[in-house]
């Protein structure tokens, strides 16, 4: 028979977990395994809360194994490392996103794609090697892979960049496959939350003209005069829209519910790409005619692989790049859930795990 | 007032049209422009029945303008030349295609990109620089601007080269675009018709391996035997679809009916292209999931610019390609029409223009 959490694995670890659909997170007690030849042990610090750990928690996407323990955007120091580990060393400040395993064989792992790999296994609700359940960030210590672990560099605030681990890569990665870096080209970034400010931001740094657009007018402020973006988009006044034809090269569309893809597709220019990140629980209706018309695209990206990860990492922290965040206690998770929900935050919360979570 | 089309031009011209939605094609007497100093007059011999011509005599897109001349794969012999004509002299042998007329200033123009130009012409039911409506190739002369028309090498027979001239450039574009013409690949063609049967022509002599996609299981023979496609699935058919998941690197879809993206997503590997050059009136539906899960995308494409449609022609004459076609007489083209509609052609309807269009008068 299955042991318990508590007891599938000798290192004993405290974190939160939602134990069913209502994504209500509560205190858990668990194990992680012991640090392997090619492990790290990290004591976490912060965490960031994607959106992706409320559609999880909530079983939005309908593949939630109970209880889940969220949380891939984890920054924390290492404690220990196994016998192999050659990366790091005790005492490093590292960095935990979103897959810790993956097959190492195949032509996406080969080609330090892991993210595509088939076999991938994600940081949380994700089945190891060992075939035991992987727990996220939202608690006290995580044993990974070391490479699956980044280096942390030093002059990125640990609490402000946790958030790149999954936000920044999830924009980053795409900007580059998809050509999106020509500097003076004008990108568009639909919706301002935890994935669209990052993008504001780098989008900036690859010396990109940078057009939010958005269904909140009250966010034109901030977009604006604090995150540095060039102009605004309201999407649902029409008569903005359509002066905006046919104006943007490209555009990152981070919206993670059903939404109109047609308005977005109109303001692309010829040969324009659309690259859609949010993973709604529905498909999205797609006009064919205004792609065949303009030539344009429309294309996917999720997260990056390892070494595009760290790039992205020693990007930001070249450009002093990191996310606007409410750091919060981990007690108050559930109200955060719930804010999250109504995109009441500016722009990522992230917990002060090592400051909060106690047994 | 406009004046009639048999009186706009000074060069009296005889084609079909159709009238009203009914889309039946009848005698029309018109006239052509006389020919400018850029213009290349030419003598009809040979036009492709392109389902774009079905879609407009019905007006299904909403904006077609009577009496409609339909016809953009358009073949003949040229009868006289302007005076600053450079490229084209009596006696050659040319074709037109979608286009006839952009403005040659912007930046898709600058680009050899016409057919995107935002005042790009069509061949037929479009306004013309003069304000007059233009007739495409179901007509006995066709005079175009020496820019949009294309020699067709000699070793080419001219009625099976015409459908190249839509659908050749059609989907000969999107190949080389979305990087799906390097030998090794693996490139699916959804939909067996006139677009279909010469994208797997196209594809097979680029080097790569080719699998047709088809509702109709028997289309296998012919696309295996004929058109030398590598390999056929059969697209209801959940266990061969299942099978060949994760295979190919891109997708040629040529559909333009309502059709679900999700099995196709499905077969593209990782990084895999689907390119859409049907294009369905209403939107489908896109799951995101598998487009995100692995990095995969949708494009569309829309025929060609001029430089790439007779680099297309003289690929098409290197390795022998052309449209397989059923000639038809120009009294046959409503029939034809209904044939169309159920899809019953193997695989491009081409009116024998000079044999059979004659006009009454």
């Amino acid at each position: 028979m299955a042991k318990s959490p508590e007891e599938e694995h000798p290192q004993k670890a405290f974190g939160w977990a939602a134990k069913d659909s209502s994504g209500l997170l509560s205190p858990f007690h668990f194990s992680r395994r012991e640090t392997g030849d090619g492990d790290v042990t990290i004591k976490i610090l912060y965490c960031g809360i994607c959106h992706s750990d409320l559609h999880n928690v909530k079983n939005e996407w309908g593949f939630t194994m109970y209880p889940v323990v969220p949380g891939h955007e984890i920054v924390g120091t290492v404690t220990k490392t196994g016998k192999n580990v050659k990366k790091f060393k005790v005492g490093d400040r590292v960095g935990v996103g979103v897959l810790v395993d993956s097959c190492k064989r195949c032509e996406s792992c080969q080609q330090d794609l892991e993210n595509y790999c088939p076999q991938m296994v994600l940081t949380y609700n994700s089945y190891s090697q060992d075939g035991t359940k992987t727990y996220g960030g939202y608690s006290d210590i995580v044993v990974v892979d070391e490479h699956y672990v980044l280096r942390f560099p030093e002059n990125l605030p640990p609490d402000a960049g946790a958030p790149l681990l999954c936000a920044g890569i999830t924009v980053y990665s795409p900007m580059k496959y998809y050509g999106m870096t020509e500097p003076g080209k004008h990108l568009g970034v639909a919706g301002l939350g935890g994935l669209g400010h990052v993008a504001v931001k780098i989008g900036k740094a690859f010396g990109l003209k940078v057009t939010v657009i958005s269904t909140s007018p009250k966010k034109e402020d901030e977009a604006i005069n604090r995150l540095g973006a060039d102009s605004f988009l309201v999407s649902s006044d029409p008569a903005k829209m359509k002066a905006a034809i046919n104006t943007l090269d490209y555009i990152i569309d981070t919206v993670s519910a059903v939404h109109p893809l047609a308005p977005l597709i109109s303001l692309l220019k010829l040969n324009g790409k659309l690259i859609t990140l949010g993973l709604p629980e529905k498909p999205l209706e797609l006009p064919i005619f205004p792609l065949v018309l303009g030539r344009k695209l429309v294309g996917g990206s999720d997260v990056g692989g390892i070494k595009e990860t760290q790039e992205m990492l020693d990007f930001c922290a070249e450009h002093g790049i990191a996310s606007d965040i409410e750091l919060i206690k981990m007690g108050d998770i559930n109200m955060a859930m719930e804010r999250l929900a109504k995109s009441d935050v500016k722009y990522r919360f992230v917990i002060d795990v090592a400051n909060s979570l106690s047994q | 007032m406009a004046k009639s089309p048999e009186i706009e031009h000074p060069s009296k011209a005889f084609g079909w049209a159709a009238r009203d939605t009914s889309g039946l094609l009848s005698p029309f007497n018109f006239s052509r422009r006389a020919t400018g100093e850029k213009d290349v007059t030419f003598k009809v011999l040979f036009c492709g029945v392109c389902h774009s011509d079905l879609h407009m005599v019905k007006n299904e897109w909403g904006s077609s303008i009577y009496p409609l001349i339909p016809g953009h794969e358009i073949v003949g012999v040229v009868t006289e030349v302007g005076s600053k004509v450079q490229k084209f002299k009596v006696g050659d042998k040319v074709g037109v295609g979608c286009m006839v007329g952009a403005c040659h200033s912007c930046d898709n123009c600058d680009n050899n990109l016409e057919n995107y130009c935002p005042k790009m012409i069509l061949t037929y039911g479009a306004n013309y620089y003069d304000g007059t409506i233009t007739y495409g190739g179901y007509s006995d002369t066709m005079v175009s601007d020496e820019h949009f028309v294309v020699r067709i090498p000699d070793n080419l027979p001219l009625d099976a080269s015409a459908p190249l001239l839509c659908a050749g450039i059609t989907v000969y574009s999107p190949l080389r675009f979305y990087g799906l013409d390097r030998p090794g690949m693996h490139v699916g063609v959804v939909g067996l018709g006139g677009l279909g049967h010469v994208a797997v022509k196209f594809a097979k002599a680029m080097g790569v391996k080719v699998t047709v996609i088809s509702t109709s299981p028997n289309k296998k023979k012919e696309a295996l035997e004929h058109l030398g496609a590598d390999s056929f699935l059969v697209s209801k058919d959940q266990d061969q679809m299942q099978a060949a998941q994760g295979t190919m690197d891109g997708i040629i879809d040529t559909v333009s009916a309502q059709h679900p993206l999700l099995p196709l997503i499905g077969l593209l590997k990782t990084q895999g292209k689907l390119v859409m050059v049907g294009a369905p009136e209403k939107p489908l539906e896109l799951p995101v999931f598998p487009l995100l899960m692995g990095r995969k995308l949708l494009g569309g494409s829309c025929f060609g610019g001029m430089k790439e449609t007779q680099e297309m022609i003289d690929f098409a004459a290197k390795h022998n390609i052309t449209s397989d076609i059923e000639v038809i007489p120009i009294d046959y083209v409503n029939t034809a029409m209904e044939r169309l509609v159920k899809a019953d052609v193997r695989y491009r309807f081409v009116i024998d223009i000079g044999n059979t269009l004659k006009s009454s008068s």
